[in-house]
């Protein structure tokens, strides 16, 4: 009986040990976004010890000296400047119902861009920029603007004008749904697609500051803080939605549908990263 | 004088070869029918849907399917079956990666 005892405690002892001491198996994929964007970061500033991390939204005009006295020679005239007089107009400018953007946002929509995406809580789902002034726009009876021409980049580089300076601040709410976006968003952006078999880390992540055909890879740190953006190549602007699209295109996969729940928790993944860093929308890149 | 001689069966082996011939490049022409055709392209079809379940299909396989549907609107099964076999291995393909990337995307992590 004693033995019997001795036998039990032991068991239980031993039990206790194992699930006091040794964490669970599924402790190793549990995500952890601070543990994450620390990571990040560090990557990038090690990689790059000179630039300061502010820098890194600069794109590839941040890689080296050439490169950023263009920057700063293109930031007398901007490129951009034809979008953002539009855009403000946009904005000021009252739907059929006597509304506008201002109400369908905090802050009257000033000052906010920093701020998206955000995970909602009562969708359970990623929302981004974009996304919530189509919802406006339908809320007050106008068309949804595509999401990959101009309209929507003049819309959203004057709400990131007003926004400069500001650091992204993307928060993940206690809510599991959260946390399984900014994973999927992480995912996807690690995954190799299309038949070049590249990741957005291939480019973004291992090849920073190198060239690829005559452009100069941007580092994924800060990489959405200047967006939307005038590409030369594009002869045009770019929403975040066209980057994305864009970008699997040019890896020979099928874009998805933009907004696709896939590209909106990348988009939460990857801002996320970058917090800290201020927003420098609209952008420029060759 | 022997050539003479010879000429009708040298006629025979010539008529023979010819025939052999013709009967080899006619089956080699023939080779693809619509309903080949057709079978390659629903396996191409087929496969390219599923990399589109797994949200990972490529530009590459659309191209090959346009271009069978293509060739096989002139007639040439041989090129659409061609186009069609291509297409289903792309698709094959990036079934096989999106499935393997399941794993592997961690590898390229930032720890």
């Amino acid at each position: 009986m004693r033995s019997a005892i001795h036998v039990a405690s032991a068991a239980v002892a031993l039990a206790a040990l194992w699930f006091g001491v040794v964490p669970p198996a599924v402790a190793a994929d549990t995500p952890d976004p601070v543990a994450d964007a620390r990571a990040f970061q560090k990557f990038f500033t090690d990689k790059f010890p000179k630039l300061k991390l502010e820098d890194f939204v600069n794109g590839p005009y941040s890689m080296n000296e050439d490169m950023h006295r263009q920057w700063e020679e293109k930031e007398q005239f901007p490129p951009y400047d034809f979008s953002l007089d539009l855009g403000k107009e946009m904005f000021e400018k009252p739907f059929r119902n006597g509304k506008s953007y201002a109400d369908c946002f905090p802050d009257k929509g000033i000052g906010i861009r920093q701020n998206y995406p955000y995970f909602d809580e009562k969708e359970g789902k990623v929302v981004t920029l974009e996304l919530a002034l189509n919802r406006c726009r339908e809320t007050n009876g106008e068309a949804p603007f595509s999401y990959v021409k101009d309209e929507m980049a003049a819309l959203t580089a004057y709400m990131a004008f007003t926004s400069r300076g500001k650091p992204f601040d993307i928060k993940i709410p206690d809510d599991p749904r959260a946390l399984q976006a900014y994973q999927n968003g992480k995912r996807y952006f690690y995954t190799r697609r299309g038949q070049l078999n590249f990741s957005c880390a291939s480019c973004h992540v291992q090849n920073p500051g190198e060239r690829i055909r005559a452009e100069v890879l941007a580092p994924a740190l800060g990489i959405l803080n200047a967006m939307p953006i005038y590409r030369s190549e594009w002869g045009g602007m770019g929403t975040i939605s066209r980057r994305f699209t864009t970008c699997n295109s040019q890896i020979r996969g099928v874009p998805l549908e933009p907004q696709a729940d896939e590209y909106r928790d990348l988009e939460y993944y990857l801002s996320y990263v970058s917090n800290g860093l201020p927003i420098s929308g609209p952008g420029a890149r060759p | 004088m022997s050539m003479i001689r010879s000429t009708p069966r040298l006629k025979c082996i010539l008529a023979l070869v010819a025939g052999v011939l013709i009967a080899g490049a006619t089956s080699a022409l023939a080779a693809s029918t619509e309903a080949d055709f057709k079978a390659a392209f629903a396996a191409a079809e087929a496969a390219d849907k599923e990399a589109a379940g797994l949200r990972n299909q490529w530009t590459t396989t659309a191209a090959a399917l346009a271009e069978a549907r293509k060739a096989a609107g002139r007639g040439d099964f041989d090129a659409a079956v061609a186009a069609s076999k291509e297409a289903e291995a792309l698709a094959r393909a990036s079934i096989f990666q999106a499935t393997s990337e399941i794993q592997a995307w961690k590898a390229l992590e930032i720890h």
